[in-house]
């Protein structure tokens, strides 16, 4: 594996976490990309380097072997897929929202704040007893 | 045995394709869906009753010889998934075109549907790295389109969250088929088994997590299972069943698989598959129990009981792994039934929140048994299949003394009732506290039209049949275990037929 292809699926692959992490959709699909870009870069690297591997052009043991590249073809032909897929439910968000950002779960706030509640009827209840008592 | 192999591939593509073509015509796609599956309903309990007599078999397709060609496998554990994939995919297309909803609205539901079952099957049979990638994706990218069906706000929120941790798992998955390929030069199951063993101890241990990370977020494991209980239930309920039933399944399958076939005895990570087993199942139910809507309960419980299955994986020994293909074939049966039943909640009541529904035990009565006995069945109550599933691997674990993972599986199973009993007192006993938010049916003495009813009744009672008569699938259990923890006959079947 040279170190070239090594240090470019490491710049890939750190970018990509990078990008998947921020909020807006957009950088999240470009992130997303790129983190397969790097897998397919390293799916090339790790093969033998040779002659391109044509039956009838020469030594079949000075070949590259072809199968990785059948594998990060097919790899980039279903991230390419994927993208446009991705891509459109972007869009669909937008249209919905007027927003580029990730939204929230709703359901997820709502179990959240259980509990707050459950402290702030407490606090409530508690305040009204001792009105109580003071009016008393 | 060729054409039994390949068929339950090849079926619902060209059965996809044709589904297209007659997009005009609702009852041509119909006809079409419930022809293929059907067909392959026979064609995978052929292979079940064959594969179970003959032992491991294989196809060289295109007659490439093993290591260079595609190959596809059926061992017992997969022929006995496919069956069950099947059935379960049958059933609920049936209820799908019962129910009014995505079904009747979207023209490509029914050809997207079949190409979920081509890859689903494609899972199951493959018996190679790359093509296990592949098939992963054709089922991901069909789930993908049916959990945005329809594109409501937040069904494209949480598709996207869904969307995303799948492709981050898909390019780890490739990453790691890149570096096992440049260690070993192969990516065919079979041929890889042998290679590993080769290996240095540490590469041998980073290859075992990597897979378990990969295969670990399709399966929903702590600590990556956070995507599920908050993608699935936004989807149509008759999807959400097939993605609960089968999805994280498949995701199961192929921990299983490889961890049992790649890794010889000595470098198998049995300690950590049971440290997360534990913290899958705890964290699962505990979750359940703070959620306030039906799916998300039922969405929580998966991830709980997807620790059950890793239980007895973990452990490395014939009960555990019997118990394991046992609870694996229990859960798809049990759960696609209680999120069929979901739906018919949601029909009848007009929303899936607890405090917006009440007293449907007497609206609704059917709707009700068919919610309780799955229900009793996850909690493991005798006599249903459940019951059969927890005692096999509670069995397993006490065999092998690991007494910690047992008191969790003991404990999990009581916090499960209880939160079975949550939905059950919220939805069919207690009075509603707010009126719903959605449309209410109108239901006869059936509690939903027959279409969706008879297919969620069939299962349940095929869960029931599964504890009280299930002699027979444990004894199956027993054999594909003996197969998985011994591959040679299964590289045996690949590389030397």
């Amino acid at each position: 594996m040279s170190v070239t292809l090594a240090l470019a699926a490491a710049i890939l692959f750190s970018v990509g976490t990078w990008l998947i992490l921020q909020r807006a959709l957009t950088r999240v699909i470009i992130g997303i990309a790129l983190l397969s870009h790097g897998a397919n870069i390293l799916m090339m690297a790790s093969h033998r380097r040779g002659r391109p591997p044509i039956i009838g052009s020469g030594d079949p043991s000075e070949f590259s072997d072809p199968l990785p590249q059948a594998f990060a073809l097919t790899a980039i032909v279903i991230s390419f897929g994927v993208t446009v897929f991705l891509l459109s439910l972007a869009y669909r968000s937008w249209v919905l929202t007027h927003d580029d950002e990730v939204q929230d779960d709703l359901e997820d706030r709502l179990i959240g704040r259980q509990g707050v509640l459950d402290k702030e009827i407490a606090d409530e209840q508690a305040a009204i007893a001792e009105e109580e008592l003071e009016q008393q | 045995m060729n054409a039994l192999l390949t068929l339950p591939i090849v079926l619902p593509i060209l059965g996809a394709a044709a589904s297209i073509l007659a997009g005009r015509v609702k009852y041509a796609q119909r006809a079409i869906s419930i022809t293929v599956l059907g067909v392959m309903v026979v064609l995978s309990a052929v292979l079940l009753v064959r594969i179970d007599d003959q032992g491991t078999t294989a196809v060289q397709a295109g007659g490439w010889a093993a290591p260079m060609g595609i190959t596809l496998v059926a061992d017992r554990f997969s022929a006995v998934m496919l069956f069950v994939a099947c059935v379960m995919l049958l059933a609920v297309l049936l209820y799908a075109i019962g129910q009014p909803g995505a079904e009747r609205h979207h023209v490509g539901f029914q050809s997207v549907y079949l190409v979920l079952a081509a890859g689903v099957a494609a899972s199951f049979l493959t018996g190679d790295l790359f093509n296990l990638f592949v098939a992963f994706e054709m089922m991901l990218t069909a789930s993908y389109v049916l959990m945005t069906l329809g594109g409501r706000a937040e069904q494209v929120r949480s598709g996207m969250t869904y969307v995303v941790i799948s492709l981050i798992a898909s390019a780890l998955f490739m990453t790691t088929v890149a570096l096992v390929y440049s260690a070993t030069g192969t990516v065919n199951l079979a041929d890889l088994s042998g290679r590993m063993a080769e290996l240095p101890e540490g590469v041998r241990t980073a290859f075992s997590v990597l897979l378990l990370v990969v295969f670990g977020i399709k399966a929903a494991l702590f600590p990556l299972f956070f995507w599920l209980p908050d993608a699935y239930p936004t989807a149509p309920s008759p999807v959400t069943a097939v993605f609960a039933g089968l999805l994280t399944k498949v995701g199961v399958y192929a921990i299983v698989r490889t961890q049992t076939l790649l890794f010889p005895p000595d470098s198998r990570s049995g300690t950590l598959i049971l440290v997360v087993a534990g913290l899958t199942m705890v964290v699962g139910v505990l979750g359940a129990i703070a959620q306030d809507d039906v799916k998300r309960i039922l969405s929580f419980n998966i991830v709980s009981h997807i620790g059950f299955m890793m239980m007895g994986l973990g452990l490395f020994t014939t009960a555990g792994l019997a118990a394991t293909v046992f609870y694996t074939v229990h859960h798809i049966v049990a759960k696609t039934s209680m999120f069929l039943t979901g739906g018919l909640i949601e029909h009848v009541g007009g929303s899936g929140r607890l405090s917006r529904l009440g007293g449907m035990v007497r609206t609704a009565p059917v709707v009700a048994v068919l919610y309780m006995v799955p229900a009793l069945s996850l909690a493991g109550l005798p006599p249903l299949s459940g019951f059969v599933g927890k005692l096999a691997l509670v069995d397993a674990g006490v065999a092998s003394g690991s007494y910690p993972i047992v008191a969790a599986a003991m404990a999990v199973s009581l916090l499960t009732l209880y939160s079975m009993m949550k939905i059950w007192n919220g939805v069919f006993w207690s009075p509603a506290e707010e009126a719903p938010e959605g449309v209410v049916h109108r239901v006869g003495r059936l509690g939903g039209p027959a279409l969706m009813v008879v297919p969620t009744a069939l299962l349940v009672l095929a869960g029931v049949a599964m504890g009280v008569l299930g002699a027979p699938l444990w004894e199956l259990s027993e054999r594909a275990a003996a197969d998985l923890l011994d591959p040679n006959g299964y590289v045996e079947a690949v590389l030397r037929p």
